[in-house]
């Protein structure tokens, strides 16, 4: 852990404190709106209590990277009718089990009306409780983005060759680029819900799959710069400074501060492996961005036995959100968290209304339970 | 007697229903597992209750009771007895009373060895010698197969304190310094990672263990103790945030002021878990004024439970009553109570 000790250093978070303002008084009065799009920034950015650290010239958006919060209710609600299927066991992440479907139903309520509902930690999990229960139909709920993509994909390899016939994928993946790019598009348009950014710090364990390469379209179309930051503390602060510093020196570029984790052209094997296993659909519904061309991910026909949306015959209706729920302009980072009229009155973390409330790398739990004492503007 | 003398087979046998009938084979099971390894005085008048005698009149009682359902039965540093009685004696402890009887109730799924719940009954009598307790009543129920996952205890314990003694949450008030008395999240760290079978170069333990004799050692300090408290379920943020809405007080805390064992963090970090709301079996938390900290803290360390202790904190008027922390690196948040259940089943 001596390892970790070296990005948590006090005087080197002042130093980098202290350069971050130098660059900030140095824009004469202009505001840095820089968008974290990882929900694992903004957790760590309010566990470590750095706002407090950041001159007032420095906005922090929080951004849609948060995989529980992205899923719209219709998959929230799929997923509850698989566990509902007599004989079905449906391994969830912890995180998905409280998020409300529809009727503010959620996995955990299912769970407790009698559906086989199971929590746990990796696919692996999933793959041996279909070889303890063979007379179980096992159904892994599979979300998140390009980090947990790789590991659905290796148990999916497993189980054709351990060649079980009760294993199932329901599969939710999406990608980060294509929701990327749709912010960055809609931040051009004034009419649309989207506020325009100066920078962005980018993914950590998502670079490390997919490499630095896909951001260049930010820089090369759209002008904007990322920095690709680690997770610590000393990370976010570091790449805060770099945006700033290529903000006010007129430049858009890439630039990885995570180079100990990131490279250019990321994870070959595992890029191969996700090709191997998914293709891309048409389409895939986010919550607050909409639908989006070529952003989520199924299970190809060479596994199309062990995908559980052609497994199961699923009915879901479209169903209405909470109206008053700001988790879509939160999500595409129109709105903070306080902007929310439930936010700590009706929706917390004890009765989630919305997944961003739920989820421990949604922006909502982050400020509630680590920030919720801090004015908006304070916060930002 | 004569009836039960027929042994029970506690190399291969198993508990089935008529052990928990109230007949014939329950009889034998108490007379062999429970009455020989729990063995005292008031136990073996064989009453339906224990009757009981102060130490001195006038001493007010502390009285509390706790269920066990935790898995792993048994994990490393411990098992569901030794946690059972600890879990106990500790609560009473917390009143600065000095826990003397247990009670003892199991409710075992049929199909449960017994050999197993012979080692579990006599790590709860080991532990409870250590404790200086007596299990001096108890019950047994058998559950059918799939009822029940394996074993439930359930133990509550009296203690006996001094009138004039009076430690509880609601004396806290601004201007106390806040202190623990050893490492935070061992115990939850050590069952998540035995179930998850991670391993170490150091095997974790679970910290479980008896406070009733540092709780002794820091009374006879001579230190105004406003409250006690130790910090299980929920961990150290939650019992925090339960002492300050009691008291109607904020509690701001140092973040690297609060002792947490690198192989515990480490194990936090790479599940996304935060110390600060894993349980704990064997720590404290002490209020006292501001001004005899330093004597607090220099008793706990003199003791074997509190080598590790630190002050971590001090109490303020907030009339939010909330728990804020310092972070390492000059940043401040909001430490809340916990929020649904990230670790089930680990007491």
């Amino acid at each position: 852990m001596k390892y970790i000790e070296e990005f948590r250093d006090r005087a080197l978070a002042d130093k980098l404190a202290e350069a971050i303002r130098v660059e900030a008084q140095a824009g004469r009065g202009r505001l840095y709106r820089l968008m974290e799009f990882c929900g694992g920034h903004t957790h760590a950015i309010f566990r470590f209590g750095l706002p407090d650290l950041l001159p007032p010239q420095v906005k922090l958006v929080h951004g849609p990277g948060c995989p529980v919060c992205v899923l719209p209710m219709a998959r929230i609600d799929a997923a509850i009718q698989i566990a509902q299927i007599p004989d079905v066991v449906l391994c969830s992440y912890g995180d998905m089990m409280r998020v409300p479907g529809g009727k503010r139903m959620s996995l955990m309520k299912a769970k407790a009306s009698g559906a086989d509902v199971r929590m746990v930690t990796s696919p692996a999990e999933a793959i041996n409780l279909a070889q303890s229960l063979p007379d179980k139909q096992i159904v892994f709920f599979a979300i998140g983005f390009e980090t947990t993509t790789p590991p659905t994909a290796v148990v999916l390899k497993q189980a054709r060759a351990l060649g079980l016939k009760n294993f199932s994928v329901f599969c939710n993946h999406v990608l980060t680029p294509p929701a990327l790019r749709w912010l960055l598009e809609s931040g051009k348009d004034a009419d649309a819900d989207v506020p325009e950014l100066d920078g962005f710090i980018g993914p950590s364990h998502v670079s490390a799959i997919i490499g630095t390469k896909p951001y260049e379209i930010a820089t090369s179309d759209y002008g904007k710069p990322v920095v690709i930051a680690g997770f610590e503390p000393l990370d976010v602060l570091q790449s805060i400074l770099m945006l700033l510093r290529q903000v006010n020196s007129g430049q858009a570029k890439v630039e990885n501060e995570y180079a100990r984790a990131v490279t250019r052209g990321g994870n070959i094997k595992a890029q191969e492996l996700m090709r191997e296993v998914f293709f891309l659909r048409d389409a895939f519904e986010w919550r607050g961005l909409g639908s989006l061309p070529h952003s989520g991910l199924r299970l190809n026909d060479s596994f199309a036995a062990m995908d559980a949306e052609r497994r199961f015959p699923l009915t879901v209706e479209a169903v209405q959100e909470n109206r008053a729920c700001q988790c879509p302009a939160i999500l595409r980072g129109a709105k903070q968290p306080a902007d929310c009229p439930l936010f700590g009155k009706v929706c917390t973390p004890d009765n989630p209304i919305g997944s961003c409330m739920v989820s421990s790398e949604g922006s909502c739990a982050a400020w509630y339970s680590y920030g919720r004492g801090r004015k908006n503007d304070e916060a930002a | 007697m004569k009836l039960h003398e027929k042994p029970l087979d506690k190399a291969q046998g198993r508990i089935d229903m008529t052990h928990g009938s109230g007949g014939r084979a329950t009889a034998r099971l108490i007379e062999q597992v429970f009455a020989s390894a729990f063995d005292n005085p008031a136990l073996a008048e064989a009453n339906d209750q224990a009757r009981l005698t102060l130490p001195e009149p006038g001493m007010r009682l502390a009285f509390s009771s706790d269920s066990f359902v935790i898995s792993p039965l048994f994990f490393p540093g411990g098992d569901i007895g030794s946690l059972a009685v600890h879990g106990t004696v500790n609560d009473v402890a917390m009143a600065g009373a000095k826990p003397l009887w247990l009670s003892a109730g199991f409710i075992i799924e049929e199909g449960f060895p017994i050999a197993d719940l012979e080692r579990i009954v006599r790590s709860m009598a080991e532990a409870a010698r250590n404790c200086g307790v007596s299990i001096v009543t108890g019950d047994t129920k058998v559950v059918e197969k799939g009822k029940a996952d394996g074993l439930y205890i359930n133990t509550a314990g009296i203690g006996v304190f001094r009138a004039e003694l009076d430690l509880s949450a609601r004396r806290v008030r601004a201007g106390d310094a806040v202190l623990l008395s050893g490492l935070i999240g061992d115990h939850g760290v050590a069952i998540l990672a035995h179930r998850e079978k991670l391993s170490f170069v150091t095997p974790l333990l679970s910290d479980s263990a008896p406070l009733n004799g540092l709780v002794e050692h820091l009374l006879a300090s001579g230190v105004e103790i406003h409250a006690l408290r130790d910090p299980t379920r929920g961990g150290l943020a939650t019992t925090l945030n339960e002492i300050a809405g009691t008291a109607e007080v904020g509690i701001r805390l140092e973040e690297s002021a609060i002792p947490v064992r690198e192989s515990v963090r480490g194990v936090c970090e790479v599940l996304g878990l935060d110390p600060l709301y894993i349980a704990n079996e064997g720590c404290l938390i002490a209020f006292c004024p501001q001004d005899q900290a330093d004597r607090l803290l220099q008793a706990m360390r003199a003791h074997d439970k509190g080598r590790d202790a630190a002050i971590i904190g001090k109490v303020v008027s907030d009339s939010r009553f909330w728990v804020e922390m310092h972070t390492p690196l000059g940043g401040s948040r909001i430490v809340d109570w916990l929020n649904g259940e990230p670790l089930p089943r680990i007491c």
